[in-house]
Protein backbone atom coordinates (compact mmCIF):
# COMPACT_ATOMS: atom_id res chain seq x y z
CA UNK A 1 0.00 0.00 0.00
CA UNK A 2 2.66 1.94 1.00
CA UNK A 3 4.80 1.18 -2.13
CA UNK A 4 1.60 2.13 -4.38
CA UNK A 5 0.97 5.21 -2.61
CA UNK A 6 4.79 6.08 -3.49
CA UNK A 7 4.88 5.49 -6.76
CA UNK A 8 1.41 7.25 -7.14
CA UNK A 9 2.74 10.51 -6.18
CA UNK A 10 6.19 10.14 -8.34
CA UNK A 11 4.25 9.47 -11.21
CA UNK A 12 2.55 12.58 -10.12
CA UNK A 13 5.41 14.72 -9.58
CA UNK A 14 6.59 13.21 -13.06
CA UNK A 15 3.67 14.20 -14.96
CA UNK A 16 3.49 17.97 -13.28
CA UNK A 17 6.92 19.03 -14.17
CA UNK A 18 6.94 17.72 -18.30
CA UNK A 19 3.23 19.22 -18.35
CA UNK A 20 5.12 22.46 -16.86
CA UNK A 21 8.29 22.36 -19.14
CA UNK A 22 6.09 21.45 -22.24
CA UNK A 23 4.40 24.15 -24.21
CA UNK A 24 6.35 26.96 -22.09
CA UNK A 25 7.62 29.78 -23.77
CA UNK A 26 10.16 30.47 -20.65
CA UNK A 27 12.17 27.18 -21.45
CA UNK A 28 13.08 26.41 -24.78
CA UNK A 29 13.17 22.83 -26.06
CA UNK A 30 15.94 20.77 -26.13
CA UNK A 31 18.75 22.05 -28.13
CA UNK A 32 16.95 25.40 -29.15
CA UNK A 33 18.57 27.21 -26.40
CA UNK A 34 19.28 30.77 -27.30
CA UNK A 35 22.51 32.33 -25.80
CA UNK A 36 22.01 35.69 -27.10
CA UNK A 37 19.56 36.37 -23.82
CA UNK A 38 21.35 34.37 -21.37
CA UNK A 39 24.29 35.39 -19.27
CA UNK A 40 26.59 32.99 -20.65
CA UNK A 41 26.95 35.43 -24.03
CA UNK A 42 29.35 37.70 -21.95
CA UNK A 43 31.96 35.04 -21.44
CA UNK A 44 31.83 33.70 -24.75
CA UNK A 45 32.97 37.30 -25.76
CA UNK A 46 36.29 37.76 -27.62
CA UNK A 47 37.07 40.43 -25.06
CA UNK A 48 36.35 38.57 -22.10
CA UNK A 49 37.94 35.73 -23.17
CA UNK A 50 41.02 37.94 -24.09
CA UNK A 51 40.87 39.48 -20.37
CA UNK A 52 41.05 36.29 -18.61
CA UNK A 53 43.09 34.11 -20.97
CA UNK A 54 41.71 30.73 -20.02
CA UNK A 55 41.13 28.69 -23.38
CA UNK A 56 38.41 26.39 -21.69
CA UNK A 57 35.10 29.03 -20.77
CA UNK A 58 34.16 26.49 -18.20
CA UNK A 59 37.15 26.84 -16.27
CA UNK A 60 37.30 30.32 -16.57
CA UNK A 61 33.34 30.59 -14.72
CA UNK A 62 34.34 27.99 -12.07
CA UNK A 63 37.99 29.73 -11.37
CA UNK A 64 37.79 33.37 -12.55
CA UNK A 65 34.18 34.28 -12.81
CA UNK A 66 32.95 32.38 -9.61
CA UNK A 67 36.33 31.93 -8.28
CA UNK A 68 34.39 32.49 -4.32
CA UNK A 69 31.22 29.99 -4.95
CA UNK A 70 34.33 27.43 -5.77
CA UNK A 71 35.85 28.24 -2.30
CA UNK A 72 32.54 27.25 -0.66
CA UNK A 73 32.35 24.12 -2.51
CA UNK A 74 36.05 23.30 -1.81
CA UNK A 75 34.65 23.86 1.90
CA UNK A 76 31.74 21.60 1.33
CA UNK A 77 34.25 19.09 0.42
CA UNK A 78 36.18 19.61 3.38
CA UNK A 79 33.40 19.34 5.74
CA UNK A 80 32.23 16.17 4.61
CA UNK A 81 35.55 14.62 4.56
CA UNK A 82 35.73 15.81 8.12
CA UNK A 83 32.28 14.30 8.87
CA UNK A 84 33.81 11.22 7.84
CA UNK A 85 36.80 11.08 9.99
CA UNK A 86 34.57 11.94 12.84
CA UNK A 87 32.58 9.02 12.36
CA UNK A 88 34.64 6.11 11.50
CA UNK A 89 37.26 7.89 13.16
CA UNK A 90 41.15 8.66 11.69
CA UNK A 91 44.05 7.99 13.72
CA UNK A 92 47.50 6.97 12.92
CA UNK A 93 46.97 3.74 15.00
CA UNK A 94 44.08 2.34 13.38
CA UNK A 95 44.94 -0.97 11.24
CA UNK A 96 43.79 -2.05 7.58
CA UNK A 97 40.58 -3.94 7.07
CA UNK A 98 41.11 -7.49 6.60
CA UNK A 99 40.40 -8.61 3.18
CA UNK A 100 39.12 -11.42 1.87
CA UNK A 101 42.17 -12.47 -0.14
CA UNK A 102 45.72 -12.38 -0.61
CA UNK A 103 47.34 -10.26 -2.73
CA UNK A 104 50.06 -12.51 -4.76
CA UNK A 105 53.14 -10.70 -6.18
CA UNK A 106 52.31 -9.88 -9.80
CA UNK A 107 49.38 -7.73 -8.17
CA UNK A 108 51.14 -5.82 -5.93
CA UNK A 109 54.20 -5.50 -8.16
CA UNK A 110 51.37 -4.72 -11.10
CA UNK A 111 49.38 -2.25 -8.88
CA UNK A 112 52.33 -0.26 -8.47
CA UNK A 113 53.74 0.42 -11.84
CA UNK A 114 49.88 1.21 -12.88
CA UNK A 115 50.06 3.39 -10.08
CA UNK A 116 52.98 6.27 -11.24
CA UNK A 117 50.79 6.05 -14.69
CA UNK A 118 47.49 7.34 -13.02
CA UNK A 119 49.21 9.73 -10.62
CA UNK A 120 50.62 11.61 -13.80
CA UNK A 121 47.74 11.27 -16.33
CA UNK A 122 45.74 12.96 -12.72
CA UNK A 123 48.41 15.40 -12.69
CA UNK A 124 48.28 16.05 -16.51
CA UNK A 125 45.00 16.85 -16.45
CA UNK A 126 45.47 19.27 -13.34
CA UNK A 127 48.01 21.43 -14.77
CA UNK A 128 46.19 21.60 -18.57
CA UNK A 129 43.08 22.44 -16.72
CA UNK A 130 42.54 25.72 -18.68
CA UNK A 131 43.37 24.67 -21.72
CA UNK A 132 41.37 21.59 -22.39
CA UNK A 133 38.70 19.60 -20.45
CA UNK A 134 39.31 18.62 -16.99
CA UNK A 135 41.00 20.58 -13.93
CA UNK A 136 41.21 20.70 -10.16
CA UNK A 137 38.06 18.62 -9.68
CA UNK A 138 38.62 15.57 -12.24
CA UNK A 139 42.63 15.39 -11.67
CA UNK A 140 42.29 15.66 -7.77
CA UNK A 141 39.83 12.75 -8.03
CA UNK A 142 41.91 10.49 -10.54
CA UNK A 143 45.09 10.97 -7.82
CA UNK A 144 42.89 10.01 -5.02
CA UNK A 145 41.99 6.85 -7.55
CA UNK A 146 45.72 5.95 -7.76
CA UNK A 147 45.67 5.82 -4.61
CA UNK A 148 42.59 3.53 -3.77
CA UNK A 149 44.57 1.44 -6.57
CA UNK A 150 47.17 0.85 -4.06
CA UNK A 151 44.79 0.15 -0.97
CA UNK A 152 43.04 -2.62 -3.23
CA UNK A 153 45.73 -4.38 -4.58
CA UNK A 154 47.82 -4.79 -1.21
CA UNK A 155 46.23 -5.76 1.84
CA UNK A 156 48.99 -4.16 4.19
CA UNK A 157 49.24 -0.83 1.93
CA UNK A 158 49.04 2.34 4.20
CA UNK A 159 49.26 5.97 2.81
CA UNK A 160 50.85 8.34 4.84
CA UNK A 161 47.76 9.83 6.10
CA UNK A 162 49.29 12.81 8.02
CA UNK A 163 50.90 14.42 5.31
CA UNK A 164 47.70 14.28 3.52
CA UNK A 165 46.49 15.87 5.77
CA UNK A 166 49.11 18.64 6.38
CA UNK A 167 48.63 19.01 2.05
CA UNK A 168 45.20 19.33 2.47
CA UNK A 169 45.49 22.14 5.11
CA UNK A 170 48.36 23.98 3.14
CA UNK A 171 46.67 23.90 -0.44
CA UNK A 172 43.33 24.82 1.47
CA UNK A 173 45.26 28.17 3.19
CA UNK A 174 47.23 29.02 0.10
CA UNK A 175 43.86 28.90 -1.84
CA UNK A 176 42.54 31.88 0.35
CA UNK A 177 45.73 33.60 0.09
CA UNK A 178 45.38 34.36 -3.11
CA UNK A 179 41.96 35.62 -2.92
CA UNK A 180 43.80 37.35 -0.99
CA UNK A 181 46.57 38.73 -2.77
CA UNK A 182 43.84 39.73 -5.17
CA UNK A 183 42.37 41.88 -2.82
CA UNK A 184 45.59 43.72 -2.10
CA UNK A 185 47.40 43.91 -5.41
CA UNK A 186 44.29 44.48 -7.39
CA UNK A 187 40.54 45.55 -6.12
CA UNK A 188 38.87 42.82 -5.60
CA UNK A 189 38.91 39.27 -3.46
CA UNK A 190 39.95 36.50 -6.17
CA UNK A 191 40.91 38.71 -8.85
CA UNK A 192 43.82 37.90 -11.47
CA UNK A 193 46.98 40.01 -10.11
CA UNK A 194 49.93 38.02 -13.05
CA UNK A 195 50.47 38.64 -16.62
CA UNK A 196 47.37 36.56 -18.70
CA UNK A 197 49.58 35.81 -21.52
CA UNK A 198 48.49 34.65 -24.76
CA UNK A 199 45.12 32.46 -25.00
CA UNK A 200 45.98 28.19 -25.75
CA UNK A 201 49.42 28.63 -23.80
CA UNK A 202 50.62 26.66 -20.76
CA UNK A 203 51.81 29.59 -18.41
CA UNK A 204 48.80 31.67 -19.33
CA UNK A 205 45.28 32.96 -17.56
CA UNK A 206 47.18 34.96 -14.68
CA UNK A 207 45.89 32.94 -11.37
CA UNK A 208 43.23 30.32 -12.73
CA UNK A 209 45.83 27.69 -13.29
CA UNK A 210 47.52 28.44 -10.02
CA UNK A 211 44.34 28.12 -8.24
CA UNK A 212 43.31 25.06 -9.99
CA UNK A 213 46.50 23.34 -9.18
CA UNK A 214 45.90 24.08 -5.65
CA UNK A 215 42.22 22.77 -5.73
CA UNK A 216 43.54 20.09 -7.24
CA UNK A 217 46.06 18.79 -4.52
CA UNK A 218 43.10 19.63 -1.77
CA UNK A 219 40.34 17.85 -3.57
CA UNK A 220 43.35 14.87 -3.63
CA UNK A 221 44.46 14.55 -0.69
CA UNK A 222 40.81 14.77 1.11
CA UNK A 223 39.07 12.25 -1.04
CA UNK A 224 42.20 9.85 -0.33
CA UNK A 225 42.04 10.76 3.33
CA UNK A 226 38.20 9.46 3.05
CA UNK A 227 39.42 6.35 1.23
CA UNK A 228 41.92 5.94 4.06
CA UNK A 229 39.16 5.79 6.48
CA UNK A 230 37.23 3.55 4.74
CA UNK A 231 39.44 0.68 4.61
CA UNK A 232 41.20 1.29 8.09
CA UNK A 233 39.17 0.40 11.25
CA UNK A 234 39.99 0.59 14.92
CA UNK A 235 42.38 -1.79 16.54
CA UNK A 236 40.76 -4.62 18.45
CA UNK A 237 41.44 -4.27 22.36
CA UNK B 1 13.82 14.73 -24.91
CA UNK B 2 16.58 14.22 -23.05
CA UNK B 3 15.07 16.16 -20.59
CA UNK B 4 12.51 14.57 -19.72
CA UNK B 5 14.17 10.69 -19.69
CA UNK B 6 16.13 13.25 -17.31
CA UNK B 7 12.87 13.97 -15.18
CA UNK B 8 11.81 10.25 -15.57
CA UNK B 9 15.54 9.54 -13.52
CA UNK B 10 15.20 12.18 -11.18
CA UNK B 11 11.66 10.65 -10.11
CA UNK B 12 12.78 6.71 -10.15
CA UNK B 13 15.44 7.93 -7.24
CA UNK B 14 12.93 9.94 -5.64
CA UNK B 15 10.53 6.61 -5.80
CA UNK B 16 13.72 4.37 -5.03
CA UNK B 17 13.80 6.46 -1.99
CA UNK B 18 10.43 6.70 -0.74
CA UNK B 19 10.03 2.57 -1.01
CA UNK B 20 13.30 1.39 -0.01
CA UNK B 21 14.44 0.29 3.54
CA UNK B 22 18.10 -0.61 3.22
CA UNK B 23 20.53 2.17 3.93
CA UNK B 24 22.78 1.37 0.77
CA UNK B 25 19.89 1.29 -1.63
CA UNK B 26 18.71 4.53 -0.21
CA UNK B 27 21.74 6.25 -1.03
CA UNK B 28 22.48 4.80 -4.56
CA UNK B 29 19.03 5.88 -4.98
CA UNK B 30 20.11 9.28 -4.04
CA UNK B 31 22.91 9.33 -6.43
CA UNK B 32 20.46 8.53 -9.45
CA UNK B 33 18.24 11.44 -8.52
CA UNK B 34 21.76 13.27 -8.54
CA UNK B 35 22.28 11.88 -11.88
CA UNK B 36 18.94 13.09 -12.87
CA UNK B 37 19.46 16.15 -11.81
CA UNK B 38 22.68 16.98 -13.57
CA UNK B 39 21.79 15.23 -16.82
CA UNK B 40 18.28 18.05 -16.54
CA UNK B 41 20.41 20.88 -15.75
CA UNK B 42 23.30 19.96 -18.73
CA UNK B 43 20.39 19.59 -21.34
CA UNK B 44 19.68 22.80 -20.32
CA UNK B 45 22.42 24.27 -22.05
CA UNK B 46 22.89 22.21 -25.44
CA UNK B 47 22.84 24.00 -28.25
CA UNK B 48 22.15 21.90 -31.82
CA UNK B 49 25.44 22.56 -33.69
CA UNK B 50 27.09 23.76 -30.62
CA UNK B 51 30.68 22.95 -29.69
CA UNK B 52 32.17 22.75 -26.38
CA UNK B 53 33.09 25.75 -24.69
CA UNK B 54 36.94 25.59 -25.32
CA UNK B 55 38.63 27.88 -27.73
CA UNK B 56 40.92 25.64 -29.78
CA UNK B 57 42.30 27.83 -32.34
CA UNK B 58 42.91 31.99 -33.08
CA UNK B 59 39.87 31.68 -35.69
CA UNK B 60 37.87 33.92 -33.60
CA UNK B 61 34.67 33.01 -31.79
CA UNK B 62 32.46 34.61 -34.23
CA UNK B 63 31.59 31.85 -37.04
CA UNK B 64 31.62 28.92 -34.27
CA UNK B 65 28.19 28.10 -31.83
CA UNK B 66 29.43 27.33 -28.46
CA UNK B 67 26.76 25.41 -26.62
CA UNK B 68 25.89 27.23 -22.82
CA UNK B 69 29.02 26.97 -20.64
CA UNK B 70 27.41 27.80 -17.41
CA UNK B 71 25.11 24.71 -16.70
CA UNK B 72 28.35 22.85 -17.52
CA UNK B 73 30.86 24.34 -14.84
CA UNK B 74 27.59 24.41 -11.88
CA UNK B 75 26.93 20.63 -12.51
CA UNK B 76 31.06 20.31 -12.24
CA UNK B 77 29.79 21.80 -8.55
CA UNK B 78 27.32 19.63 -7.81
CA UNK B 79 29.22 16.38 -9.16
CA UNK B 80 31.44 17.52 -6.16
CA UNK B 81 29.23 18.09 -3.81
CA UNK B 82 27.36 14.61 -4.50
CA UNK B 83 30.61 13.02 -3.93
CA UNK B 84 30.99 14.72 -0.45
CA UNK B 85 27.41 13.88 0.57
CA UNK B 86 27.66 10.34 -0.92
CA UNK B 87 31.06 9.42 1.15
CA UNK B 88 29.52 11.16 4.60
CA UNK B 89 26.30 8.99 3.74
CA UNK B 90 27.96 5.94 3.63
CA UNK B 91 30.38 7.00 6.80
CA UNK B 92 26.85 6.78 8.63
CA UNK B 93 25.85 3.68 6.74
CA UNK B 94 29.22 1.74 7.63
CA UNK B 95 28.46 3.24 11.65
CA UNK B 96 24.70 1.57 11.36
CA UNK B 97 26.15 -1.23 10.43
CA UNK B 98 28.98 -2.10 13.15
CA UNK B 99 26.50 -0.86 15.66
CA UNK B 100 23.42 -2.97 14.97
CA UNK B 101 25.09 -5.43 12.20
CA UNK B 102 22.18 -4.96 9.66
CA UNK B 103 21.25 -1.95 6.82
CA UNK B 104 18.06 -2.52 7.06
CA UNK B 105 16.07 0.18 8.68
CA UNK B 106 13.01 -2.25 9.67
CA UNK B 107 15.78 -4.47 11.80
CA UNK B 108 17.42 -1.46 13.26
CA UNK B 109 13.78 -0.51 14.59
CA UNK B 110 13.28 -4.03 16.32
CA UNK B 111 16.49 -3.60 17.70
CA UNK B 112 16.14 -0.69 19.42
Amino acid sequence: MKNLLALFGSLLLALGIILALSNNTLFPSFGEADLSDRVSDEYLTQDEIDALGSANIVTSIVVGYRGFDTLGEVTVLFISSLGVALLLGSSAKQKRLELNFKPNFMLRVGSRALFGFILLTGIYIILHGHLTPGGGFPGGTMIASSILLLYLADDQFRAKIKSFKILEGVSGSLYVIVGLLGLLLATYFMQNFLPVGTVGDLLSAGVIPIIYILIGLKVGSEISGIIDNFLTEEEAK
Amino acid sequence: MIQYVAIILFVLGLYGLLVNRNVIKMVISLNIMEIGLNLFIISIGFVYDGIAPIITSSAGTGALIYVDPLPQALVLTAIVIGVGTTALALAIAKSIHVKHNTFDLNEVEETV
